[in-house]
């Protein structure tokens, strides 16, 4: 006799809950779900919180402990907010080459953020990626979503310059 | 849709393609737009309109052009034109039939095109990746509905077997081979079709521009693959860093199925074949295939012990195929033309074509496809162009678990072999020009960082032995080592590459092992004259921090 467990609510009244629904129900509410499930909640929300965690994993049946691992394993996923734009730098070999480094160097030295974290005032947050597929325009930058090749330290500064002045 | 039906579409196509005097094709792939090669498609565009040429010109997006150094390329016609702006537009439109103004026009008899042959790629920079119909009119599924209706899965593998297709994710093991072992397996009824496109080599991107520009390519792939086998699920696990790859698949996948290309019941024959697209979420070791698997079933993407390989138990414990993108892109020409066509190009032991991302210090970036066998020399020098302004040091291929081969074996060929008797290895194609500014200490410690945050902490000698090694080259670079510590380098490299569970730690030394191979002098400028011939270290400087 299968078991009867009750339907956990979403944490919250947020329409955009319903958008998280419909990733579980298309795949079935079945745990395969999981990252996929995740994936949806940080696209809705921008991040996953513990309430999302917690509910994800019981819509799922999966432990909540499987639900944390896998949101901490995989470096796409943040836990945290970002701010109000992101910049993310690629750290790929070509880009490494090209002087990513150089970039994120002066990026801590003017803002004293390092890759993974947001200015005091929430406007910039700094990531890395792991090679973007753009070598072919390294050193590549992604401000806002928006992939741009050939970055110097220069170029990167005034974009976060014009965004911290807004 | 039936195989006269797909016929009768590919000839409508070509009909209306050829009622076009001028095609002026504009690259979308990702590397173009990023330089705004949509704003360039807009006002081609809205110039040929103006002019009232729509009839007789058409303006397309199309695939990766290849030369992403230069973009946003376009090609009118057959000329290539380069760095083109929106403003260019009306000159372009008002020179069609001639030859492109000077300033912009790239020779197309220069090696970098003229050198290049084109299977993967054929379809990339010539059709508009998001209409199925040009796909079918470029004989797109002709391969797939001619192993449906007119050979066995027996005969379908036989002529995989003949063409001598490796695996194009960097293992090279013998494609063929791999689809009869999972065709002969039983796994009660339940097989699958993995094709791998979580391409976490740094420096690679040639499964991004094969799945940005030629889509159908690989799901026809992976159906003649299920059709082969006898799997009727597939599922594609793509990078979630390529969104424009994702969006084109997950269209491709609805076009096919509407067209009855994929879905049940294909070309009115029994057969079913299905595609799901998973995503990764940034894990370089869900390229290792036990922990793609794990990644698909939701879970941590960490490898398990092999065997049982995949082809006996994978997905769900069934038996399961998983080849990459580059694979798959290989196999409808190969059903279309035979096998022994495809076994005709290439070396002996490594038949056909291979691409490769080039980029780094050269002077023409971007995605070539050339005949295995050429030198890295070609590659480097006559198809690249070689280093701009400078001298070149080494090329790294192979990604963080491959190697830095210096300039006196430049002509060696590019196969499988030469490049693991090299002391590096094919990859899935990433090819990274390093000139003589470099420093290959430091070089190796950015691989050694890398492989230590990826790596899955699962078994301990990839997890505290890059961190160990990370730790000597940080000392290294610091000038603070000594020469016990470089053979405590090359002790636990050994260590690593012998026990480490999968691919990540078992490769993860060799960027150290290759460098100290090849330019060991620079280790030891670093040690005992505690100096960097590069000028690249900063010595002593508090590194340290980094490491905590």
């Amino acid at each position: 006799m299968p078991l009867d467990f009750a339907k956990p609510t979403p944490p919250s009244e947020d329409k955009r809950w319903k958008v998280v629904q419909a990733t579980m129900r298309r795949n079935g509410n079945h745990h395969d779900a999981l990252i996929e499930t995740l994936h949806t909640v940080q696209e809705s929300f921008g991040y996953l919180d513990d309430d999302a965690l917690r509910y994800v994993a019981a819509a799922l049946r999966v432990p909540l402990s499987r639900a944390y691992g896998v949101a901490t394993f995989y470096h796409f996923f943040r836990l945290k907010p970002a701010g109000k734009h992101t910049c993310v730098v690629c750290t790929g070999t070509a880009c490494y080459i090209k002087g990513a480094n150089q970039i994120l160097d002066s990026i801590q030295q003017a803002y004293g953020v390092k890759p993974g974290e947001t200015t005091a005032d929430g406007q910039v947050s700094v990531l890395t990626a792991r090679c973007l597929g753009a070598c072919g325009l390294a050193a590549a930058v992604v401000y806002d979503g928006e992939v741009a090749g050939k970055q110097g330290a220069a170029e990167t500064l005034n974009r976060l310059q014009k965004w911290v002045e807004q | 849709m039936t195989f006269e039906e797909l016929i009768q579409l590919a000839a409508e196509e070509r009909e209306k393609q050829a009622a076009f005097q001028h095609t002026i094709r504009v690259c979308v792939a990702a590397g173009c737009l990023s330089t705004g090669s949509d704003k360039v498609v807009e006002a081609l565009q809205k110039e040929v309109a103006a002019r009232g040429l729509k009839t007789t010109c058409q303006v397309k997006g199309v695939g990766c052009l290849g030369l992403c150094s230069v973009g946003p390329l376009i090609t009118v016609d057959d000329a290539y034109c380069r760095n083109v702006t929106p403003e260019d537009a009306a000159e372009i439109v008002d020179r069609l039939g001639d030859r492109p103004a000077e300033r912009l026009h790239i020779a197309s008899e220069m090696p970098f095109f003229a050198r290049q042959q084109k299977i993967v790629l054929e379809n990339s920079g010539v059709i508009d990746p998001e209409r199925l119909e040009e796909y079918v009119a470029a004989d797109g599924y002709h391969g797939l509905l001619h192993a449906l209706t007119e050979i066995s899965p027996a005969e379908v593998i036989a002529e995989v077997t003949k063409s001598g297709l490796r695996g194009r994710g960097g293992g090279g093991y013998p494609t063929g081979l791999k689809w009869s072992t999972v065709a002969k397996a039983d796994g009660g009824g339940q097989k699958y079709i993995i094709c791998n496109a979580d391409e976490g080599d740094p420096g690679a991107f040639m499964d991004r521009s094969v799945l940005e520009s030629d889509p159908h390519r690989v799901l026809e792939g992976m159906a003649i693959a299920g059709y082969a086998v006898g799997a009727d699920r597939g599922y594609i696990y793509v990078r979630a860093e390529y969104p424009l790859a994702i969006k084109r698949l997950r269209a491709a996948i609805r076009q096919a199925e509407r067209a009855g290309l994929l879905g049940n019941g294909i070309a009115g024959t029994t057969f079913n074949f299905s595609v799901t697209v998973r995503l990764g979420a940034g894990a370089f070791v869900c390229g290792e295939e036990t922990a793609l698997i794990a990644s698909i079933e939701g879970k941590r993407g960490q490898p398990r012990p092999r065997p049982p390989y995949p082809a006996e138990s994978g997905l769900y414990g069934q038996p399961t195929l998983i080849n990459n993108v580059e694979t798959f892109a290989n196999v409808p020409p190969i059903l279309r033309k035979g096998g022994a066509w495809f076994a005709s190009i290439g070396t002996e032991r490594s038949k056909g074509t291979k691409v490769f991302a080039l980029a780094g210090d050269v002077q023409n970036t971007g995605l070539v496809e050339v005949p295995m066998g050429l030198t890295l020399r070609d590659v480097i020098f006559d198809i690249g162009g070689g280093v701009p302004g400078g001298g070149f040091k080494a090329v790294q291929t192979g990604g963080p678990s491959g190697g830095c081969i210096p300039a006196e074996y430049l002509d060696y060929p590019v196969d499988y072999e030469s490049l693991l008797k090299l002391g590096s290895f094919m990859g899935s194609g990433g090819m990274i020009v390093i000139a003589d500014t470099a420093c290959m200490v430091a070089l190796a410690r950015y691989f050694m960082e890398f492989c230590m945050s990826e790596s899955c902490g699962k078994c301990i000698p990839c997890r505290v032995g890059t961190a160990q090694m990370y730790g000597l080259l940080t000392r290294i670079t610091q000038g603070q080592a000594t020469a016990a510590d470089l053979q405590l380098l090359e002790e636990i490299s050994d260590m690593v590459r012998n026990t480490s569970l999968c691919g990540l730690g078992q490769g993860a030394p060799n960027p150290v092992l290759s460098t100290l191979r090849y330019f060991r002098n620079e280790y030891e400028a670093h040690i005992s004259q505690h100096t960097c011939p590069a000028g690249k270290c900063k010595m002593g400087a508090d590194l340290a921090q980094e490491v905590a």
